[in-house]
């Protein structure tokens, strides 16, 4: 249902921080796209989710070239102190983005309680986020993201702001809400084992200027538990696997090509480049 | 027996904070007698002639004189409907141009010198434009008050998260509902501290503006007493605006601590 063709995104100072990407991601697939520092993960987010425009290249949804924002995608972001609005309690913050859906201010209500029931957060409807913990506070910024029942989620680095324990705890959460109405969803992730243990395929990219050097299945079974799939060959192998690609060490015999980029020994990316995520 | 404790615990408490103010009044009792200088009456001189002035009325005019009466509606309608029209019109501009880098490029450099003239100095072509009447003194507070919550809301409004933004952009919030549940949210701590210093000038330019030639109020009270070189009653006049403004900001700052509570649970927590 998201097709990318050919992206490649140069920001004003000359720097090329994705170079002719090539994707397609199915409905209900959960894709994990990890990398490197600097690698473009999030630059690759944002164009996306239509928060910036790519210098080339094509982006569409269920046949239909994206312009600006999309209207079915919600996003997850990595600084949940700066995305949820502190003035608002944390019912009214999931219940924000839901006028664009057309619905009575009843109905918005209901609507946020019963998406912050699925994570788990009935009980601080009227709480501010702030008096939130870190963990709690993206478990709410999750909920705001169901409860638009979006057709494609976003996640950047949604975890990357919490401790391991609470890491753990969400990415089992993320398991549990995938499943609702067929909601496709895309994480960007520096963490390897994460990208492994919630995908239903990894997507390696390689340092700046990022490009698709890897394209691979998770082959695991669906059920998965924070301890006994982490023990599983199979995980150890493709966590492996990814974490060669990652530093670049070999090409993989096992990567699977994305479509048009080819995949190749990761040459001396130049260091240093801070990936300005088009904040300014 | 609580009671009493209670009691006690509540004046000792409120000893404890204004002790200072209460040794500082009777050192200025002290030093204004032993000096016995007819130009700085002590306190114990100064309150009776206030209480005095306006407020020894009757009992259902809440004590206020006539004269309280004939001072203070003018002034104060002069206030509050200088500061509200400007504060309102300081918020919308500053607002638009906030949101607006180009537009706020053109005119920051008029923002930046209209700020630079003070109000007292544009009195002259207030009267010749609004006459001797209260559109003038309006006029005058007006002007002064619309600086600083022009500039503060223009810097709130230009400083909104970018998180916060593209938030609202990713979700679909925009225009109006942007406006309301986010870009004024976002910008109001800025706004409300230009409010806050505007209320303060406000006070200062309607005594100001009063000493041209009004008819009554409590700047003219004010001048009229130093002409005739009745000292108590200038005095008086000093104190009662002292206490009208810590009143008016008083009564801001419980308006603002509603408004804005989300803003300091947060603050405490990053702190």
């Amino acid at each position: 249902m998201l097709e990318i063709k050919n992206l490649t995104h140069v920001y004003g100072d000359g720097f090329k921080a994705l170079d002719d990407i090539n994707l397609r991601v199915d409905a209900g697939e959960l894709v994990s796209i990890v990398g490197p520092s600097g690698c473009g993960k999030s630059t690759l987010m944002r164009c996306i989710a239509g928060l910036q425009r790519p210098t080339s290249g094509e982006i569409a949804m269920d046949g239909n070239r994206l312009e600006g924002v999309p209207g079915n995608l919600a996003v997850v972001f990595q600084d949940y102190s700066r995305s949820l609005y502190p003035w608002l309690t944390v019912r009214d913050n999931v219940a924000l983005p839901l006028r664009r859906r057309g619905l009575g201010r009843s109905a918005r209500r209901g609507e946020a309680l019963l998406a912050l029931e699925s994570v788990g957060l009935a009980d601080a409807a009227q709480k501010y986020p702030w008096q939130l913990s870190g963990g709690m506070q993206q478990r709410v910024a999750i909920a705001r993201a169901l409860a638009y029942k979006p057709k494609l989620m976003l996640m950047d680095e949604p975890f990357g702001s919490v401790d391991a324990q609470t890491r753990e705890d969400l990415e089992d959460l993320l398991l549990r809400v995938r499943g609702h109405d067929g909601m496709t969803i895309l994480l960007v992730t520096h963490d390897i084992d994460e990208s492994v243990y919630v995908g239903d395929r990894v997507v390696v990219l390689t340092r700046s200027p990022g490009r698709v050097c890897a394209d691979l299945p998770v082959d695991l079974p669906a059920e998965r538990d924070q301890v006994g799939t982490r023990e599983l060959p199979a995980f150890v192998h493709l966590r492996a696997e990814v974490g060669r690609l990652i530093r670049g060490d070999t090409r993989s015999p096992q990567a699977t090509p994305a479509a048009s980029s080819s995949p190749r020994a990761v040459p001396a990316a130049p260091s240093g480049t801070p990936i300005s995520s088009g904040k300014e | 027996m609580t009671v009493l404790r209670t009691a006690l615990r509540y004046a000792g408490w409120a000893l404890s904070r204004i002790w200072l103010v209460i040794g500082l009044i009777v050192l200025w009792e002290l030093l204004t007698r032993s000096r016995d200088d007819p130009f700085f009456p002590p306190p114990s001189e100064i309150l009776p002639v206030l209480r005095e002035i306006w407020f020894s009325g009757p009992a259902d005019h809440l004590f206020l004189t006539s004269k309280a009466l004939d001072d203070f509606t003018p002034s104060l309608a002069h206030i509050f409907v200088g500061w509200l029209a400007a504060s309102f019109f300081g918020i919308v501009l500053g607002v638009a141009l906030g949101r607006s880098r180009a537009v706020s490029e053109y005119l920051d450099p008029l923002i930046e010198f209209g700020r630079a003239i003070p109000p007292p100095t544009l009195i002259p072509f207030f009267i010749i434009v609004f006459k001797i009447a209260d559109p003038m003194y309006i006029a005058v507070i007006a002007f002064g008050v619309v600086w600083p919550v022009l500039l503060n809301t223009i810097d709130g409004a230009r400083t909104v998260d970018s998180v916060q933004l593209d938030t609202a952009k990713v979700f679909g919030v925009s225009g109006w509902q942007r406006l309301w549940q986010v870009i004024l949210p976002a910008a109001a701590p800025k706004i409300f501290a230009g409010l806050r210093l505007s209320l303060s000038l406000a006070v200062i330019l309607m005594v100001i503006s009063e000493l041209i030639g009004a008819v009554s109020g409590i700047g003219d009270h004010l001048v009229n007493a130093q002409r005739s070189f009745q000292l108590p009653e200038m005095w008086a006049g000093i104190l009662l605006l002292s206490i009208l403004g810590l009143l008016l900001n008083g009564v801001f700052v419980l308006v603002e601590r509603r408004v804005l509570s989300w803003h300091r649970g947060a603050q405490r927590l990053e702190g």
